[in-house]
């Protein structure tokens, strides 16, 4: 049955390029929600699974961004080199920084995350003559990819984009199932269901939360380097926690204890903003309600109402 | 340069005092509820509207008094109906549904009241320079100080004299032990959540006077907020003063030195802070964890 079901997700997503337009979608927005899905899973990677709020999660998302941006402006015209590059970016600062607050809990390392997150933002936005600012940072594009006898044009032909993305989306989604499926997948779940056991146990919790954090990082980075692919563009507002936030109610809203639920909560997220902000200026009010009901209501997301109730 | 640095010193602490107002609302919810209120502010930028709105009516004065104590109410009825049924849940839900109201009420107050900011005028008594040597030390800036300190005297006698307070004292380092004493504490936290939006909506009044209205503004001081709770240290609202205030001045003298990395040296001192006394300046010893 889950087998089922899951195949079904994937013929869909690779069909998504032929039955969209009759839904009134069209490719690009498809290979944006998937990009932002990923985003949204490498939170949850750390959220659903780990039981630490990351609330600052765009903040390396958005350096992936920079990082394959000016990685295509400045060192070479190569997408791969790009994605390598933005992934290294965000992964290793979110390393580096994560190493500062893995101490923190619960809301504290939420705080502590958006604080930190912050700082990007502000240094994106600040230093101009590197990053274009406000502006964002342009002048770059993604490049065909070269793989001698096969050439893919993900520049101009659309549907070669949303594959490519599709790709990477299915390589990336198979190493975090892979990781959660391992015994350190099932530490991490243990130290969710009960730190003070686990840590009896004799597990070390904070190299554990770590390590899952730095992980999620370099997901998320590799996302954002994709995005950065998608828009041909990185801008500030891809560091701000507005955007952590988005991701985090993405992973609330598809339920954040289900490997799937963020691709689900993205899908509606994406398409539901997409549709609002088309036919009202006032979409900040409507994305707000949506949350406060999600929140006051379908805690456990869409896919924790479809499953068995358990205890929370 | 002595008049610069001195001038640049003056703003920080005025800005820093800002901050302070903001921050010990926000540390007050935070202690007590668990609760990053992230509507913060968005609650003074409802504090600054309503006392708009009332000042042809009630004055400058009037509307300083009675906005506040409106905006409050406000926050108690979303804390009654809201955040009350998130209190026993993970704090990830209480953090999205105030995420959500930063939302819908930067978005309702550019409904109701435009997107157009708002100049906001001062009484004619606090427009004036004090003296001609120090000619940023307008009347209002002081006044502003003069208010922000009068609030954080009230408030830490209030939190220190009266049962109340000590209750709240007491909620935020045992919570389980101050129910068990037989304390309703439903009641302490909607008084301790209307206590900390009282302080937002003020902070929103008296900055309108300086920097005019906008339904933006709430957010861009809500960060300095945050870091000044960390560095000050979770739990401690002394703490918290004390951080807003360091962040302020340390802004402002970085102001003089080096513009555009005023805002980089509150992270600067943050990263510091959680490096060497993760606890931050007064925080208690696990209170972070």
């Amino acid at each position: 049955m889950r087998l089922a079901v899951v195949a079904g997700m994937w013929i869909l997503l690779a069909l998504a390029p032929f039955w969209m337009p009759f839904l009134g979608g069209y490719t690009a927005l498809g290979t944006r929600v998937l990009v932002l899905a990923l985003a949204a899973m490498s939170v949850n990677f750390l959220l659903g699974f780990t039981g630490v709020l990351s609330f600052g999660h765009a903040a390396w998302f958005g350096l992936g961004a920079y990082g394959c941006g000016l990685s295509l402006k400045f060192l070479a015209f190569s997408t791969p080199l790009g994605l390598l590059m933005g992934t290294l970016l965000g992964g290793v600062a979110g390393a580096l920084l994560g190493a500062l607050m893995v101490h923190r809990r619960g809301v504290y390392f939420a705080m502590v995350t958006i604080a930190f997150g912050q700082v990007f933002y502000y240094i994106a936005f600040q230093w101009s003559s590197l990053t274009g600012g406000d502006d964002g940072l342009r002048g770059f594009a993604r490049q065909p990819i070269e793989l001698g006898f096969l050439r893919f044009d993900i520049l101009h032909d659309d549907r070669a984009f949303y594959y490519f993305v599709l790709i990477c989306f299915a390589i990336i989604v198979s190493i975090m199932g892979f990781i959660l499926r391992s015994p350190f997948g099932h530490t991490l779940i243990a130290i969710r269901e009960n730190e003070r056991r686990a840590r009896f146990l004799g597990i070390p919790i904070e190299r554990h939360i770590w390590i899952a954090f730095t992980l999620s990082c370099f997901f998320m980075a590799f996302a954002g380097s994709l995005y950065a692919l998608v828009n041909n563009f990185a801008d500030p507002r891809g560091l701000h926690y507005s955007l952590s936030g988005d991701f985090v109610i993405m992973a609330v809203m598809g339920g954040m204890r289900s490997f799937w639920g963020p691709l689900l909560g993205a899908v509606l997220f994406e398409v539901l903003q997409d549709y609002i902000s088309s036919v009202t200026v006032n979409w900040m009010s409507f994305i707000g309600m949506l949350v406060v009901v999600v929140v006051l209501f379908f805690p456990r997301g869409i896919l924790g109402l479809v499953r068995q109730p358990r205890a929370a | 340069m002595t008049t610069l640095l001195l001038f640049n010193i003056t703003n920080g602490l005025i800005i820093g005092a800002f901050y302070v107002l903001m921050a010990l609302g926000l540390s007050l919810i935070l202690n007590l509820s668990n609760v990053i209120n992230f509507a913060h502010g968005g609650f003074l930028v409802i504090g600054g509207y309503i006392a708009w709105t009332l000042s042809p009516y009630l004055g400058f004065w009037g509307s300083l008094i009675v906005a506040p104590f409106l905006t409050a109410i406000i926050g108690l009825i979303i804390e009654r109906f809201m955040i009350r049924r998130l209190y026993g849940r993970d704090p990830l839900y209480s953090l999205l549904l105030t995420f959500g109201f930063a939302f819908i009420i930067e978005d309702g107050t550019r409904y109701i009241w435009g997107a157009q900011g708002k100049p906001v005028s001062v009484p004619a008594i606090l427009a004036q320079p004090l003296s001609y040597d120090f000619f940023f030390l307008t009347g209002y800036r002081v006044f502003m100080v003069a208010v922000v300190a009068i609030a954080v005297v009230v408030l830490f006698v209030l939190l220190r004299y009266t049962r109340a307070g000590v209750r709240i004292r007491a909620g935020t380092l045992d919570l389980e032990t101050v129910a068990a004493l037989g304390v309703n504490v439903r009641a302490l936290r909607s008084l301790n959540f209307a206590v900390g939006i009282y302080l937002a909506g003020l902070s929103g009044v008296l900055a309108s006077g300086q920097l005019g209205l906008e339904s933006t503004m709430g957010t861009g001081l809500l960060m300095p907020s945050f870091i000044a709770i960390i560095v000050g240290g979770v739990g401690s609202l002394t703490g918290t003063l004390l951080g807003g205030l360091l962040i302020g001045v340390a802004s402002g003298i970085t102001t003089v030195f080096l513009p555009q990395a005023s805002e980089a040296v509150m992270y600067v001192i943050m990263a510091l802070v959680l490096l060497i006394r993760p606890r931050g300046l007064l925080g208690e010893e696990g209170m972070m964890t």
